[in-house]
């Protein structure tokens, strides 16, 4: 299971690196996917967070 | 005037007759004869600093006011613009940029203030980095020891003036960037309001987070240096339209009647012995019982941990296409996570900031500080890879902003306090409400002159 978790990662990475042309070189898989892993936790950890619809990001902009 | 003296001791002393070019000329012999070793220089602009002390010893014999930091050097990070030099921000790639053609905004004031500019420092590269190593320019080296690091992005910025080269420095805080080399070199720190100073000709990370600030030996120089640096500037679009409110007038008006809370659970949890043993005095010194808790701050750390990635992504995107083998490997593998990070994420985290700012607002209706600790530990071994929070081994690099990082995600106000534990230091946040510089200034001030708070001169220095 592992495995497959760790080979649905590496084909995502593969996949977003072309999609955003992004020269990924074979390396650098390991360390890219450890932080993905992290940064997807983190992600998904913040977005379990239960918020209203009409919860108004905080991006900075003035009209 | 002594190797150690302060800013205000050396505006003092240039304005009652002692020559700029002197003290100038003094800090780059210091330069000269330790940052050798502490490598905390990256450039020396010896020729623009001895021109402008001699113009204020001029000025001076003209019979001209000088201002409240005539003749004190300075240096900046090197994402500070600097007029004549390239704009590193600590990478290989920016080294091929034109020569910047005007100052900082930042810089700018401070001169006009009569400071001089003495350099620029060494840095994490891309400010993405919490240990001041770099691998181009190799580590900023940290004065206590300096077989240690002297935390990072802004690393030079904490070694130069832990090492006593300048008495003031500029580094920028995203996520700690100051007040973990503040804790870790044992120096005072100010990451002041987001949106108070200026970031104008500075390289920037994060644009949701970037802020700038002094590292300084005394609470006084970091007013001296705040308030010449506070004011609108139309050339940064996120600084505040407020009026410049001093923090030097008030510095010593005491605690009386603050209220003074330790933050709790999270910031309790995985520290080390080191670093809880500073919380407690500090708090013990200022008679601080109440314990507060930052609701969610967990997620938040997360939540600024998710932005940090993916703007700083966005915004090397471009060189990670072109030029990702002249990246620091452990930067470019973060970037790229962070450029393939799902967008419904990131906004998320935007949605939570807004709900945590205003959740930990709702503490300042009851308490006016809250003192909580700037790094788990004091230095890590240059080189280490890992270190040990609650039990578990993690990554070092990202995790020794974990005390900072929900603190600065919701731009509030912070002055790192030093206590100076052997053999290292290490630092206390004292948090204040946004917009209350003042409030944490005094309360550092008081712990200075109550000596509970001191930036320790190295022992090699030692008399």
């Amino acid at each position: 299971m592992r495995d497959e978790q760790g080979d649905t990662m590496e084909q995502l990475i593969e996949a977003a690196a072309k999609a955003l042309e992004l020269p990924v070189e074979a390396a650098w898989l390991p360390a890219i996917k450890a932080n993905l892993e992290v940064t997807l936790r983190f992600g998904n950890q913040v977005a379990g967070f239960p918020l209203p619809d009409e919860a108004e990001p905080a991006f900075v902009f003035e009209a | 005037m002594h190797d150690w003296a302060t800013a205000s001791e050396i505006a003092e002393a240039v304005r009652s007759g002692t020559s700029a070019a002197a003290v100038a000329e003094a800090a780059l012999a210091r330069i000269a004869e330790r940052d050798g070793v502490l490598n905390s220089f990256t450039a020396v602009t010896r020729d623009r600093a001895l021109a402008k002390a001699r113009a204020i010893d001029a000025a001076r014999a003209r019979g001209e006011p000088l201002g409240p930091l005539a003749g004190v050097p300075f240096a900046v990070k090197n994402l500070f613009d600097v007029a004549g030099l390239a704009t590193l921000a600590g990478s290989k790639i920016n080294r091929e940029h034109a020569p910047a053609t005007a100052d900082a905004t930042l810089i700018a004031r401070m001169e006009a203030a009569g400071a001089v500019l003495i350099g620029a420092l060494n840095m994490g590269e891309y400010a993405y980095d919490f240990t001041g190593e770099n691998v181009h320019d190799g580590p900023s080296r940290n004065p206590h020891d300096t077989g240690r690091m002297t935390g990072g992005s802004s690393g030079g910025s904490g070694g130069a003036v832990a090492g006593g080269l300048v008495p003031i420095s500029l580094g920028s805080d995203t996520n700690g960037s100051i007040r973990v080399p503040a804790s870790l070199c044992g120096l005072f720190g100010l990451k002041p309001t987001y949106g108070r100073l200026s970031r104008a000709r500075t390289f920037p990370f994060v644009a949701s987070l970037d802020h700038l600030g002094p590292l300084a030996r005394s609470t006084r120089d970091l007013a001296l240096a705040y308030d010449a640096m506070q004011g609108h500037d139309a050339d940064d679009p996120v600084c505040a339209r407020r009026p410049v409110e001093p923090a030097l007038s008030s510095l010593g008006s005491g605690i009386s009647g603050l209220r003074i809370a330790i933050a709790g659970g999270y910031f309790r949890r995985g520290a080390s012995p080191e670093a809880l043993s500073a919380v407690d005095r500090i708090a013990k010194a200022l008679g601080a019982t109440r314990e507060v808790e930052l609701p969610e701050a967990t997620r938040a750390r997360a939540a600024a941990y998710v932005i940090s990635a993916t703007e700083g992504a966005a915004l090397h995107l471009d060189r990670l296409r072109a030029r990702a083998n002249d990246f620091d490997p452990a930067v470019r593998d973060r970037l790229i996570a962070g450029a393939m990070t799902p967008a419904s994420l990131v906004v998320k985290a935007h949605k939570f900031r807004r709900w945590y700012r205003d959740e930990v607002a709702k503490l300042f209706d009851s308490v006016d500080a809250i003192l909580a600790p700037a790094t788990p530990c004091t230095a890590p071994k240059l080189g280490q890879k890992t270190l040990v929070i609650d039990g578990v081994e993690v990554p070092l690099r990202p995790n020794v902003g974990i005390y900072t990082q929900p603190i600065s995600f919701i731009g509030l106000p912070v002055v790192a306090v030093p206590v100076p534990l052997a053999p290292l230091p290490i630092g206390v946040q004292v948090i204040a409400a946004p917009w209350r510089e003042d409030v944490a200034l005094r309360i550092a001030h008081a712990l200075e002159v109550g000596k509970v708070a001191e930036a320790p001169r190295p022992q090699q220095w030692r008399d």
